[in-house]
């Protein structure tokens, strides 16, 4: 579920409002989006992708809730962890060119 | 009648933008129509698809490749699949991937120069598609989930919905319809599923449509016990634990599935992909960052370490049961309504048993494409006008209602959703199945079925929830209808009263109504709907 929107980072361009499939986010004319429904959150990970500044951390639980710790994730190098492994975002390469699903294919085709 | 704030006419009305939905809206553009996709959530980042990686039934073009492929589930699928579709989709597939790569998709490359595609990322995949229907003049209304389709005399003829951030209603006037609004999986939380509650199914029915193969729709994936990452086919490598060590005999991915669904029934399953070797482990990681994106953060190392697994129900989206097509173009049996993806029925290529996720996006990309060619076809055929009938809504003809209850003691969305998913979530009622606990459960949706009718109170006053708990109480019942009326085992459909298939009940069951729910089987003349070579 999503568990940050950093006021830090946060550029109020309000990207997560616009792609989250499910409407959790809310945009508010003065200020930055804020998390609205959080409990409608599907852990889908999709906002983290989008976000062009990395102020977005969904944690990995489907249904209960973890609170989270910027500082914490910003040390420990989570936030944006997803964006940099699909190679989204300015200077990067999309890993889509490095899937290797091909060899897991050909590896279970072999076991059969 | 209500004014709404929103106003389009279209030749073509797309409801749903994952990759059925967007390849409809791409294909009647270019077949010169003017087309509107709205999406319930965005186009780009909804439904089953985006958030995941994906195989794709990508197969070369070679006789041997070809029957391998078509050979290799067909009696997994109980022999319900149908050749002349499953060459139809192989030859669409691969012309479509092909196009993907032309359009920029960097499909990796090994080191001996070959371009491998059978595989597809989400993201990338959904981003690329979105721009690609934005190019083709396509109109994308997100955020705005479809609440009942517009129909006259002559047939279907548009939609209204809800601009969900606003609460603005919307309204499309447009000559033909495509759904690709996805399958049902009952807000069990499997990644990216949430939006796929079986709305198009409903709409589809209040229209006059049919089912088909919903007994098919008993498709459980493993996923961590917290996690909503499913993605069975890593589990290959992997050994099942119980609690205090010892190795689940029989256990696995595949076959062995059943095996792990019992012993859920009594005690916790663990997992380690401990077979798994160096090759593998660094293809998983390049294969799929998700999957260990949960891993990551929460410091275990699914190598060495022992996960608790579940099985989490993903319903129809990977089942094979879904609206019922007429013809080669994707039609409903309705004038104007045409179905495509996980809303429609797969098992012209997938029979009784899913194909996972390779098939699935196969049939979305060629049913999508065929559906969007017909809609623009049919909507040329009708002329400038169409669009400009005085057509009324249909929920009228259902009596399920479009607006939240006002009236106090009104079951709330919520309560009906709870009670659905007491039914069709437990393995001991939907995987393995049993004649008089299908009828315990169908009474008990029935009950459901008459406190929606009744009306609902939406806790948060959205109209969408009333709508998604109807969908999702009807879908329920025409699954387990169907799996009534089904005595055999055969593909996915479990029975233990019946548990060897039944030679005489080679046949594909289509299901309808929403008030009484009918269920029977395809005449034979009609199980293989026809399929002109030409229009490949």
């Amino acid at each position: 579920m999503i568990e940050l929107l950093s006021r830090e980072r946060c550029i109020g361009c309000n990207q997560c409002v616009a792609v989250c499939p499910t409407n959790v986010f809310e945009a508010s004319p003065e200020s930055i989006p804020a998390i609205a429904r959080k409990s409608d959150c599907q852990t889908c990970f999709m906002c983290e992708l989008y976000c062009p500044v990395d102020a977005l951390y969904v944690a990995p639980f489907a249904e209960k809730e973890a609170p989270a710790d910027e500082a914490d994730l910003a040390a420990s190098g989570l936030l944006g962890s997803y964006r940099a492994d699909v190679g989204w975002g300015k200077g990067r390469t999309s890993t889509a060119s490095a899937d290797e699903s091909y060899i897991i294919f050909q590896r279970m085709h072999a076991s059969h | 009648m209500t004014e709404e704030n929103i106003r389009y006419r279209a030749d073509v009305l797309v409801i749903g933008g994952g990759p059925a939905g967007t390849w409809a809206a791409i294909r009647a553009a270019q077949e010169g129509a003017s087309v509107v996709l709205v999406d319930k959530g965005y186009c780009g980042t909804s439904g089953a698809t985006a958030p995941s990686g994906t195989g794709v039934w990508y197969v070369n073009p070679n006789p041997k490749e070809r029957e391998e492929a078509m050979q290799s589930r067909e009696a997994l699928g109980g022999y319900l699949a149908d050749r002349a579709w499953m060459r139809r989709v192989l030859d669409r597939t691969y012309a479509n991937v092909n196009q993907i790569a032309k359009w920029g998709y960097p499909f990796p490359i090994d080191e001996t120069g070959t371009s491998h595609r059978k595989s597809l990322q989400g993201p990338e995949y959904m981003k690329l598609m979105r721009k690609q229907v934005l190019r083709a003049g396509v109109r994308i209304l997100d955020h705005c989930p479809a609440l009942e389709l517009l129909a006259d005399d002559d047939g279907v003829a548009g939609a209204t919905g809800i601009h969900t951030p606003t609460r603005e209603t919307w309204r499309v006037d447009a000559a033909a319809v495509v759904i690709a609004s996805g399958g049902c999986a009952f807000l069990s939380k499997a990644l990216g599923t949430n939006v796929l509650t079986g709305d198009g199914y409903l709409l589809a029915a209040e229209a006059g449509a049919e089912l088909s193969g919903m007994e098919f729709s008993t498709a459980y994936s493993l996923a961590p016990v917290f996690s909503p990452v499913t993605k069975s086919a890593f589990y290959t490598w992997a050994t099942f634990y119980y609690e205090d060590g010892r190795v689940i005999e029989g256990a696995g991915s595949q076959r062995g599935r059943s095996v792990i669904a019992r012993t859920l029934l009594k005690e916790p399953v663990y997992a380690r992909l401990d077979k798994a070797d160096e090759v593998v482990r660094k293809a998983m990681r390049r294969a799929q960052p998700n999957f260990f994106l949960s891993f990551d953060r929460l410091g275990i190392d699914p190598f060495t370490q022992k996960f608790q697994v579940t099985l989490r129900f993903e319903g129809t989206v990977r089942g094979t049961g879904g609206i019922h097509i007429v013809d080669e173009t994707c039609a409903t049996r309705v004038p104007g309504l045409y179905a495509a993806g996980d809303a429609a029925t797969r098992e012209l290529i997938c029979g009784g048993f899913t194909g996972g996720g390779s098939h699935n996006a196969a049939w979305a990309m060629s049913s999508g494409y065929w559906a969007g060619e017909a809609a623009a076809r049919y909507a040329a055929k009708l002329g400038a006008n169409a669009s400009k009938r005085q057509a009324g809504g249909l929920s009228r003809y259902s009596g399920i209602p479009v607006r939240p209850a006002e009236r106090r003691g009104a079951s709330d969305t919520s309560d009906i959703v709870k009670a659905v998913q007491d039914e069709v979530f437990p393995y001991d009622k939907n995987w393995f199945r049993s004649g008089p606990r299908l009828n315990q459960s169908l009474n008990r949706l029935h009950d459901a079925w008459n406190e929606v009718k009744a009306g609902l109170a939406a806790g948060d006053g959205n109209v969408v929830r009333v709508r998604e708990a109807a969908a999702m109480t009807a879908t329920a019942r025409w699954m387990l209808t169907s799996a009534l009326a089904r005595s055999e085992t055969r593909g996915m459909h479990r029975r233990e009263d019946f548990p060897t298939q039944d030679p005489a009940q080679h046949y594909r069951l289509i299901s309808s109504g929403l008030e009484r729910i009918e269920v029977r089987p395809l005449p034979q003349e009609q199980q293989h709907p026809a399929v002109k070579e030409a229009s490949l």
